[in-house]
């Protein structure tokens, strides 16, 4: 064994244990994910051209706003951060591969077949899962569609995905470091994985708890979500969302890393405040398991709970700030250049911190009222989730890329890609704001006629940035295929032990651990 | 190859990276048809129909269960031929206990449900606290008698709906408190369980003892009463449920108490069944010389699993029984 | 270390210094924009704010929204701002050589303990706005609120007055058929009135799922929860009709339950509710009254548009609901049919459970309108009365 290539066919795929095979199974899985769950809002903004009902029913266009959400969090966002561990933290630690890798094959395989599960209740008797991402109950089990059964299982087995992929990440990362590479030189990519693992293997548990309370309601009349029986339908808020705000984060702390790699590289300058950033994650993760009540200020909690979640909410602004000031300050007095990932990595910087601020604005209890259940609401995730975690990924992969198969991508394209997007995007995005402060309720598939013009742009704007990343599919398998060929270290003396083996990367890297100053 | 042998770590041993496995894809495969065939049947369940489910989550299981097997075997024969650094063991030891880790947040939920509705909505709903105070205005459950106590003695439903009610109330037994007049404290089936498991407890970590002082009749023998006592243990639990169905009415649908009593007591006991089983794998594996007092991981994960288990009794015991 | 800590200090205040120049221009020069009535009234079509609201408690909110959004936008002029100028004056390419700094523990402590410093700022007068809107307490009139899917009840305490409120949105309008109304969606057949300046307590509860209560003018969204009671007030300043919607996803048609409230002056409220409990005396009386067949078709058209059209189509026809045309339990026997009416039906939950939603009269004559609409041409028919024995004899 040891410097065996891949195998061959077929079977190269289904039963490899090799990390890098794995990390870009996870890659393409979640990029199909991504279009998948991109054609469902595309459903979405279609209908919401105008006002009045015309493409689809409100029936239909509640399972699109579901399976968007679903499909965009757990199939695309999800796994391409794990697929992205899977390709750079053994080569970043010097590891010969990942912890337990047959394990390792087998998160990934689950996930073909509970998206594939997820997918097919769209198709069945009395629709899809309609009853939002979120899926409270009682709408979710006693007014649910018996699909909800098998919606049901496919978190179940997407959770236990979830779990082998984190205790695996954890157990390569404590365990399998190349001698010398000490906790505090890990890069930061390396650390937040570190903490979202943790995050992952804490909440997930949580959520397959909730889904099992749905069954067990719907198929054997326990009243966990019932208050004829004595129990709550707000009790599955807590647990739901026990789980859901961690889960934010742990679809944004990767993408802290992934920034912090890419604006050192491009500033030519080492990262500000090294220390403070791992400090700041995991201050995150730590407020992010007792904030989960800001999405229910609504829910008539009692006042000092809600005064409660309201004060950690806002505090979580508080390492958010360090991380952005430092990556601000690391740009400053640094000799910059704007290739590809540096531009998608300014943008995140800028556009995630105007997602944060309007996070900052909903965790204000009382405004919240007048927030909550709007497009307000929408503008603020996706600008965190859209230029937040999308876009550090197309900056890891323009980053890497050259990494995984020895080309340079055509800049010039990977520019044109990065501005569509970022016009696309913000043309969609930012007039959701409006429209939410104007008061338009989210999840409606109809409208008064004051929101029409911004729902218009919307609309446009959406069309315009998904078919900007068809044009990404584009350039990323035109540079695979063929192109200019990297260097080993590809970038200007960029930091980090992945730069130092050959590009494309050997199948196996670091057999034996590398030496670590 | 370029750089990646360009030096080797003093002391480093190799770190065995398996080739090429089909278990992941048939355990994938076994366990999307599992899912599949057993939403299908709850589904037919519901419907009152009957259909194929039940045969497809069958054989779902058992491919499931036949690829695991295999795949442990494996990693034991890879382990006993030596293929295993220490390095790689440690990486077993980390996804053993970040795995009981993540059993420690399952548990968590349903205890934070039963939290919720013993301290929070129970009392809302019987008009009592900050939240409950409009019940009677609103005309709401407590404006027709109900009044919560806990253990609740009836439902929000019954106080509305009488006998009509989907949620009947388990009526005067549904506390298995020990001051239950039916039952004193001898007879009382709960204590006897913790001293049982917490025996086991004790029990496994003799066997520990014995295997790392390398005594094997030691570590067979007091291995062996430990699944003996976890089957004692799963034994009165079957009792313990057949007298709540039977004769105390006490059931899944009795409510919040009947749901979060049964939730947590039965996945509790599917956890200890779990445990047994493992076990119990581990005790068959000494009859054929497996384990040293040196590398005996499997046994310490399955008896760290089981001290978990434990915990979530103890745990149990004081919140479902005692409080 | 402490050196470069100083360096950096300076020259970011520096920084600061310039950027804080630009919004304040910015500023000015919207403002004397502002002023003209023709850029206001535009903003005001499209929509661009929160509103400012007819309350006290809106007007808080509105300005503490204001507050926090001014904060936000200043630290994103200072922190963009310092990167643009990085990204301006130090690129490669006109020369910039790197520096060496990678930490100061000073400029780190000032970035934690300043933002730190400004949410405290925030949090004062949002816990101040938020322990009003909390007390509920001394209210001079209580409404019950039930959220049904999809529709919204009032009940008035203490009054005995109660009522459904559905849109009246013509199907139509909503596909295209018809032009749209300038109310669009937020119409309803009887709006929920109160009178102005007193203090409205809000009993907000749902039937079936999950709803919330929203009307942006007054501020008040409070989540409806099956079996538990959340409660809201108002006092609202200035008479006029205020249009909310329901704000939690709540099933098919959660786009299409609106909500109207009407604030009158009190002597019209008192009118208005004086005219309500006649309405009520009346419908009493009615309830023992026998009435023609061409009545209970008539109103029990109207019913069945208001109620049942959204699940069993315009015609009948079946949707979310079954076909009611030449089926089961519409041509079936018609006790079974008042069951399905008065209880729902048994392990379905989706078919509301009328039983209570709908007055005697009603009920009898959307069954007669059923079993003799769409060629079902039963010929029989039921008087509220059949009804009420129906109920009584359960
Ligand atoms: C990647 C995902 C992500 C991230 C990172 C965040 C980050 C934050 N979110 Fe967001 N959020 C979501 C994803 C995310 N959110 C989603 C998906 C929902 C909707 C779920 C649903 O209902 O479907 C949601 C909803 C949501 C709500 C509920 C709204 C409602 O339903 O009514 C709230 C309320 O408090 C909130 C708050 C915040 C806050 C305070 C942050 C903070 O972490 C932001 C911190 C960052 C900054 C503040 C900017 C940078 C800081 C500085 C420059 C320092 C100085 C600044 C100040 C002192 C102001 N979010
Ligand atoms: C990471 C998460 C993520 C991402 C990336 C996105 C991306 C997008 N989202 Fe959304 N969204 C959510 C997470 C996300 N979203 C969540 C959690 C919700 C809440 C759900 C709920 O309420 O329950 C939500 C809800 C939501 C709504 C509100 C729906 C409602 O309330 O009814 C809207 C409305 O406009 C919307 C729009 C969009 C758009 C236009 C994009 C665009 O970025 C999409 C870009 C489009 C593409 C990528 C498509 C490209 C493909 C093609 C052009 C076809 C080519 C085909 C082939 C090659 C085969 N999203
Ligand atoms: C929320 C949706 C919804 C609304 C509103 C609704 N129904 Fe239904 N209705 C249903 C569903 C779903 C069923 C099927 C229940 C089943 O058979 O399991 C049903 C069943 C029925 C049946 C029995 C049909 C049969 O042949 O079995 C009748 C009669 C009926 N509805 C009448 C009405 C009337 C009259 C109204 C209005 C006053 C109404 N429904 C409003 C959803 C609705
Ligand atoms: Cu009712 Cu949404
Ligand atoms: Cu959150």
């Amino acid at each position: 064994m040891g410097d065996h290539g891949p195998a061959k066919g077929f079977g190269r795929w289904l039963f490899t244990t090799n990390h890098k095979d794995i990390g870009s199974m996870y890659l393409w899985f979640s990029f199909a994910m991504f279009l998948m769950g991109g054609v469902f809002a595309l459903v979405i903004r279609a209908e919401l051209f105008q006002p009045g009902l015309q493409l689809v029913e409100p029936e239909f266009f509640n399972q699109m706003t579901t399976m968007h959400g679903l499909v965009m969090v757990f199939g695309a966002v999800m796994p391409a951060f794990v697929g992205l561990a899977n390709w750079m933290i053994p080569m970043m630690v010097g590891a010969p591969d990942m912890a337990l890798p047959r394990m390792n094959n087998w998160s990934f395989w689950i996930l073909p077949f509970a998206f594939t599960l997820l997918a097919s209740t769209l198709l069945m008797e009395g629709g899809g899962p309609n009853f939002g991402w979120t899926f409270y109950a009682p709408l979710s089990t006693t007014y649910a569609p018996p699909s909800v059964t098998y919606f049901i299982f496919a978190v179940h087995i997407m959770g236990a995905s979830s779990i082998m992929g984190s205790i695996n990440i954890i157990a390569t990362i404590l365990n399998m470091r190349a001698p010398g590479m000490t906790l505090m030189k890990m890069p930061l990519f390396v650390w937040t994985w570190l903490i979202t693992a943790y995050l992952l293997i804490a909440v997930m548990p949580v959520l397959a708890g909730c889904v099992t309370m749905m069954l067990m309601d719907i198929h054997f009349g326990t009243s966990f979500f019932s208050a004829a029986g004595g129990g709550d339908p707000v009790l599955f808020q807590h647990v739901f969302w026990f789980f859901g705000h961690p889960e934010v984060y742990i679809m944004i702390l990767p993408a802290f890393g992934i920034v912090s790699a890419i604006i050192p590289t491009f500033a030519r300058k080492p990262l500000f405040g090294y220390a403070s950033m791992v400090y700041a994650t995991a201050s995150i993760a730590f407020l992010s398991f007792i904030v989960w009540a800001h999405h229910m200020f609504t829910v008539g909690m009692p006042i000092a709970g809600e005064l409660f979640f309201m004060y950690a909410t806002m505090l979580i602004a508080v390492p958010t700030g360090v991380k952005v000031f430092n990556w601000v300050s690391t740009m400053f007095r640094g000799s910059m250049t704007f290739e590809t990932p540096m531009l998608f990595a300014i943008a995140f910087v800028i556009l995630f911190t105007i997602g944060g601020f309007s996070g900052l604005m909903l965790s204000i209890a009382p405004a919240d009222f007048q927030y909550h259940d709007t497009y307000f609401v929408v503008a603020h995730f996706h600008y965190v989730l859209v230029p937040g975690a999308v876009f550090s990924i197309f900056a890891a992969v323009y980053y890497w890329l050259p990494k995984w198969c020895g080309n340079m991508y055509d800049e010039r394209l990977g520019k044109a890609h990065f501005w569509l997007s970022f016009v696309g995007l913000n043309l969609t995005f930012f007039p959701m704001h409006f429209v939410g402060l104007a008061g338009m309720p989210r999840r409606i598939p109809d409208y008064a006629l004051q929101f029409a013009d911004f729902n218009q742009i919307a609309s446009m704007g959406a069309f315009l940035f998904g078919f900007s990343q068809v044009f990404f599919l584009f350039i990323v398998i035109k540079t695979i295929r063929g192109g200019e060929k990297a260097t080993d270290a590809v970038w200007d003396n960029p930091e980090g032990l992945e730069w130092t083996v050959a590009s494309p990367a050997p199948y196996h890297t670091f057999t034996t651990p590398p030496p670590v100053k | 190859m370029s750089t990646d042998t360009n030096s080797s770590v003093e002391g480093y041993e190799h770190y065995y990276v398996p080739e090429q496995s089909a278990f992941p894809i048939l355990a994938s495969i076994g366990l999307f048809a599992l899912i599949f065939g057993l939403a299908t049947f709850l589904n037919e369940l519901q419907a009152e129909v009957t259909g194929a489910g039940r045969y497809v989550a069958i054989a779902g299981f058992a491919m499931l269960s036949a690829t695991l097997f295999s795949w442990f075997r494996q990693t034991i024969i890879e382990n006993m031929s030596g293929m295993n650094s220490a390095q790689l063991k440690r990486s077993y030891v980390w996804g053993m206990g970040w795995f009981i880790f993540s059993e420690v947040m399952f548990f968590a939920a349903f205890f934070g449900a039963l939290y919720y509705v013993r301290n929070l909505a129970g009392p809302w709903l019987g008009g009592e606290g900050e939240k409950g105070q409009y019940m009677e205005l609103a005309k709401m459950w407590a404006a027709s008698g109900y009044e919560y106590t806990w253990p609740p003695l009836s439902t929000p439903d019954e106080a509305v709906n009488g006998a009509k009610a989907v949620f009947q109330g388990a009526g005067e037994g549904n506390s298995m408190y020990p001051s239950d007049a039916h039952n004193g404290l001898a007879l009382w089936l709960p204590m006897w369980n913790t001293i049982l498991l917490l025996s086991s407890s004790v029990t496994v970590h003799i066997a520990h003892i014995g295997l790392k002082e390398g005594n094997r009749a030691k570590f067979k023998g007091w291995l062996l009463a430990t699944v003996i006592l976890a089957i004692a243990f799963l034994f009165l639990q079957v009792a313990e449920y057949y007298e709540a169905y039977v004769h105390l009415g006490l059931t899944l649908e009795s409510g919040i108490y009947g749901t979060t009593f049964f939730m947590l007591t039965g996945f509790h006991g599917f956890h200890v069944f779990l445990g047994m089983t493992m076990l119990l794998i581990m005790f068959l594996r000494s009859t054929k010389g497996h384990f040293s007092h040196d590398d005996c991981f499997g046994f310490e994960a399955a008896s760290w699993y089981w001290h978990f288990v434990d915990v979530v009794w103890v745990c149990l015991f004081f919140f479902v029984y005692i409080i | 270390m402490r050196l470069i800590g100083k360096q950096l200090a300076s020259k970011l205040l520096w920084v600061l210094g310039q950027v804080l120049l630009l919004p304040t221009l910015l500023m000015t020069s919207v403002q004397a924009f502002g002023a003209s009535d023709a850029v206001v009234d535009e903003a005001q079509r499209w929509g661009l704010n929160m509103t400012e609201g007819v309350t006290a408690v809106s007007h808080e909110i509105y300005d503490l929204h204001m507050l926090i959004f001014w904060i936000c936008v200043w630290i994103g002029v200072v922190v963009f701002g310092i990167m643009f100028y990085s990204m301006i004056m130090h690129r490669k390419s006109s020369g910039a050589v790197p520096a060496k700094f990678h930490e100061s523990t000073a400029v780190e402590l000032a970035w934690t303990l300043i933002p730190a410093l400004i949410l405290v700022m925030m949090a004062i007068p949002a816990t101040s706005s938020l322990i009003k809107i909390y007390d509920s307490s001394e209210a001079e009139i209580n409404i019950k609120i039930v959220g049904y899917q999809w529709k919204w009840q009032y009940e008035y305490l203490g009054e005995d007055v109660s009522f459904f409120s559905n849109l009246t949105t013509p199907q139509d309008e909503i596909y295209g058929l018809a032009p749209k109304g300038e109310h669009y969606l937020l119409e309803v057949d009887e709006p929920l009135v109160i009178p102005v300046n007193k203090k409205v307590r809000f009993l907000i509860t749902a039937n079936d799922v999950l709803h919330a209560w929203w009307v942006p003018a007054l501020a008040v969204k409070r989540d409806a929860i099956p079996g538990f009671v959340n409660d809201a007030w108002t006092i609202v300043d200035e008479p006029g009709i205020y249009r909310g919607q329901c704000a939690e996803l709540c099933g098919k048609a959660h786009g299409f339950m609106p909500i109207v409230v009407h604030a009158m002056e009190e002597a019209d409220y008192a009118n208005w509710l004086a005219g309500k409990k006649e309405e009520a005396e009346e419908l009493k009386a009615a309830m023992s009254q026998t009435f023609t067949m061409d009545e209970l078709y008539a109103r029990g058209e109207k019913v069945y548009q208001a109620n049942c059209v959204a699940c069993h189509g315009a015609n009948g026809g079946g949707g979310l609901g079954p076909s009611l045309v030449g089926t089961g339990i519409t041509t079936g026997p018609i006790n079974a049919h008042i069951n399905v009416m008065v209880n729902g039906v048994a392990g379905n939950a989706v078919m509301p459970v009328f039983g209570n939603q709908l007055n005697n009269i009603d009920l009898a004559s959307v069954i007669t309108f059923k079993r003799n609409a769409w060629g079902n041409n039963m010929g029989d028919q039921l008087q509220p009365v059949d009804i009420l024995t129906f109920k009584k004899n359960q």
